[in-house]
């Protein structure tokens, strides 16, 4: 089959030129087969080519990139396994695709200071793996941990299961060493505590590739719990498991996950992977404790009268590892269970005040029915990071823009109860609108300050993550603070 | 008391005439750091209160002027308590400074420091804008993460002023055990012991004395009576010992030469051993007294990937390291970006900033 071919301008085959130059040849690719792969991130709806795309295996390679990037005032995309949410790595016209994925070697594990020096590329789950044999792991576990990779989560500030307990990446990573788009070197943290000067690694993780490009990362290794326990409590209401997840926070136990999910979740999940969840549940609460046996025995006690007393149907308890691991198993293959259900979903990521979770539920159904798409909750109880999945159909007409249309509902509507438009999957490209509710004008010009900071001509992810006040203004659903117009600064229209 | 407006407008006006502002609550640190480069003072003692606390979803929002003692009173009515620790610098300490200075306690290490515990921030950039980052629930991951940048930034970013922190359940007991062992030994056994998945949760070792703290449920500590050995401290003697440590009240503290505060990777073997020295965070902090060259004390304390601090001492005209070139021309330009004319506490970190 012959596709059609690209068409680059003068400036753009110059740059090309060198770049083929400056690189061993397997490193760059062209031409519209090679680069449809990376069209998309894990937001398969947003879809671009790239210039071209590039594959270093080293930091020097990266340098080289970035330099003659900084030279032909090229653009650069970073991405490390495409599997994020929300477009951050979607390929941008006319720019650099960075895939950090072949830097994917665990440097060294350091066990007297239980830390790991890795490469970007290395998947979240490799860092375990790697760290095990010494009685360590990485804590940070998002679903797609077998897949994502460490400069990804640091991209994302990415959470999982258990960050609750154990934190997010910004308190699992001690340093970093990153190249800014001109391609200097900079070393952020370290692992001696507390550094002087401003915390430039908490600003970093996060950041969506719009800062700098990490070519490598220190991580801190827990030892692994001595025991660990999953109970399962199925619940007649929303509701009532949502009242239980309150209790056990309030009773101060501070379990190592706690999770949550509603009918269609559970039904899902059930039918895609035999996890033994109740089918008749109108949600499940899986609530992961671990520590030492005795206490374990003690918190286990304890959770479960909770769970009993907030009116449980039934609780199962997983003690060994293979039971425990199929109770998980449904939780984490959520996404694609549900993805069997509709031929396609959208999956939001909002956070909000725990005590709100009845009521933004009961909203989310309210608008449902109005809209005729289906919605699945699976939920962080413990953090309150919601995920409601919006099924719907993108052959049939209209459905994208109405499942869009209820995302940024659900989204706005997380930032009226106290929370957040994003809990982990970060803004990318898809939730740049939502962005201008949650900050005002003021607020949005600062983060383009500071990035400027780091990245004065813009080339680093460009349009991703922080919205310009003008798409802020023409959106028209903006932040009012304190009774003042939003962007008086800007002209309407 | 809310006087944000105040300060606000007070912040608006420092910025169009281009003067300076000290900015100053308890003024209980004002040791720390070089001196500020001002005249005019900007007073956050009244911006006092609890903004809101709720105790089961794990946060407070509080402003900054508020005393920590208060602050720490409350939360322990619900049980609850600042994990990271804070020191206490004398009554009038506030939790503005504790976060603008970045200061954890001897849990540093187990439970996170402040930075790791601080969910959002309501500040007054260099313009005198009102600008909220963050928010109070445990993820939130959209845009920059501004509020954790202020931590440690010593007001020359923004004036705080308001905080939601986390907040975490009292353990319900402690187990301090204290033996005697050789300053490698020590430090060889703070790092096995956070190796291992017990409840350790403060480690120090003072005049020849390892002091390990294990905070848990009663259950959890039954086995850790036999495992770990030494003498147990009385309930009492250990809450003061803790106590006067993170408050830097032990006597090691008032012996007068200057204050050294070594941060370095914790399995770190000792080195400046000629001087008097003091070990928390399992080795990974070390206070020094020595009147030694500082150029000498940072270039040993270099070599081992760490830094060092000269945090008591009279006038202290360069407390911090420098930075590395392309590092502080990188903060130069986040200070522009933030404070553009240089009216926030300017010189308090590094003369430029």
């Amino acid at each position: 089959m012959r596709v059609e071919e690209l068409i680059y301008t003068q400036a753009q085959q110059d740059f090309l030129r060198a770049l083929a130059a400056a690189l061993p040849s397997e490193r760059v690719r062209l031409g519209r087969e090679s680069l449809q792969p990376y069209e998309c991130d894990g937001l398969s709806v947003l879809c671009e080519l790239p210039l071209c795309v590039v594959l270093p295996q080293d930091r020097e390679e990266v340098q080289t990139i970035l330099r003659l990037c900084q030279r032909f005032q090229v653009a650069v995309v970073p991405r490390g396994a495409g599997t994020g949410l929300s477009g951050g790595a979607r390929p941008v016209a006319g720019a650099v695709l960075l895939s950090l994925a072949r830097m994917n070697r665990v440097l060294s594990i350091d066990p007297e200071n239980r830390t790991a020096r890795v490469q970007p590329g290395v998947r979240n789950l490799a860092i375990s793996e790697a760290a095990r044999p010494h009685g360590f792991y990485y804590a940070p576990d998002p679903s797609s941990q077998i897949a994502c990779s460490i400069g990804g989560n640091v991209a994302e500030n990415s959470g999982g299961v258990h960050c609750l307990k154990y934190g997010l990446t910004v308190h699992n990573v001690l340093a970093l060493e990153v190249l800014t788009a001109d391609g200097e070197i900079l070393h952020l943290g370290g692992l001696a505590p507390d550094l002087p000067g401003y915390d430039l690694l908490a600003l970093f993780i996060g950041s969506e590739g719009l800062l700098g490009i990490v070519v490598e990362v220190t991580v801190r290794l827990l030892p692994v719990p001595e025991n660990t326990i999953v109970l399962l409590a199925a619940f007649a209401s929303v509701c009532t498991a949502a009242d239980a997840v309150s209790a056990i926070i309030a009773a101060g136990v501070i379990p190592a996950g706690l999770e949550m999910m509603d009918r269609l979740a559970i039904q899902a999940a059930e039918d895609f992977v035999h996890a033994g969840y109740p089918r008749d549940a109108a949600a499940i609460l899986l609530c992961e404790l671990d520590g030492g046996e005795a206490e374990l025995g003690q918190r286990v006690e304890q959770v479960e009268g909770i769970l009993r007393d907030q009116g449980a149907d039934s609780i199962r308890i997983a003690r060994d590892p293979d039971t425990r691991a199929l109770l998980w198993k449904g939780r984490k293959a959520a996404f694609p269970a549900v993805g069997r259900m509709a031929p396609d979903y959208y999956c939001m990521d909002g956070t909000i005040p725990r005590c709100r979770l009845a009521e933004v539920l009961e909203q989310i159904e309210k608008w449902s029915a109005e809209y005729g798409l289906a919605v699945a909750n699976v939920f962080h109880a413990g953090d309150g990071n919601l995920h409601p999945l919006i099924l719907y159909d993108a052959n049939l007409p209209g459905q994208i823009a109405a499942a869009e249309s209820f995302g940024q509902r659900i989204l706005a509507l997380c930032v009226e109860v106290g929370g957040s438009i994003t809990g982990e999957h970060g803004v990318g490209v898809e939730k740049l609108d939502s962005m201008c509710v949650q900050f005002s004008a003021a607020e949005l010009e600062t983060m383009h300050r500071i990035k400027a900071a780091f990245d004065p001509d813009g080339r680093l992810n460009p349009g991703k993550a922080v919205p310009t006040l003008h798409r802020c203004a023409e959106l028209g659903a903006m932040h009012v603070h304190a009774g003042a117009l939003p962007f008086p600064e800007l002209e309407r229209f | 008391m809310d006087i944000s407006w105040r300060l606000q407008e007070q912040v608006q006006d420092a910025s169009a005439a281009q003067r300076p502002l000290r900015i100053r609550a308890g003024a209980t640190k004002s040791f720390y750091g070089r001196p500020v480069d001002a005249d005019a003072e900007l007073d956050l003692r009244e911006h006092t209160g609890i903004v809101d606390y709720q105790p089961a979803e794990l946060y407070v929002t509080v402003r900054a002027g508020t005393r920590l003692q208060e602050l720490q009173e409350i939360l322990a009515e619900q049980g609850q308590m600042l994990a990271f620790e804070p020191p206490g610098h004398g009554e009038d300490a506030t939790i503005g400074g504790v976060v603008a200075c970045g200061f954890s306690g001897p849990a540093r290490p187990y439970a996170g420091a402040v930075r790791d515990h601080l969910l959002g921030v309501r500040i007054l950039d260099g313009r005198g804008q009102n600008l909220h980052f963050g928010g109070h629930v445990m993820k939130n991951v959209a845009g920059y993460d501004l509020s954790r940048l202020m931590v440690g930034a010593q007001g020359t970013l923004g004036v705080l002023l308001e905080l939601s922190l986390k907040v975490l359940p009292v353990p319900l007991r402690h187990l301090t055990f204290v033996q005697e062992r050789l300053t490698a030994a020590a430090i060889r056994e703070m790092n096995q012991w956070v190796a291992q998945p017990v409840p350790l949760s403060a480690s120090a070792y003072v005049g020849g004395q390892l002091y390990l703290r294990f905070s848990a449920p009663e259950s959890a500590l039954a086995g850790l009576r036999a495992r770990v050995g030494g003498d147990l401290l009385a309930p009492d003697e250990a809450t003061q010992f803790w106590g006067q440590l993170r408050d830097q009240r032990l006597s090691f503290f008032a012996a007068g030469l200057p204050v050294w505060r070594l941060a370095v990777p914790p399995s770190t073997s000792p080195f400046l051993e000629e001087f008097p020295q003091l070990m928390e965070w399992g080795g990974g902090l070390r206070w020094l007294r020595s009147d030694a060259d500082a150029e000498q004390i940072r270039a040993q304390t270099a070599e081992r990937n760490g830094h060092a601090i000269l945090y008591r001492a009279p006038a202290n005209l360069q407390p911090f390291p420098p930075l590395p070139d392309a590092l502080r021309a990188l903060h130069a330009r986040v200070k522009q970006a933030m404070d553009p004319r240089h009216i926030l506490n300017p010189g308090r970190l590094y003369t430029d900033l």
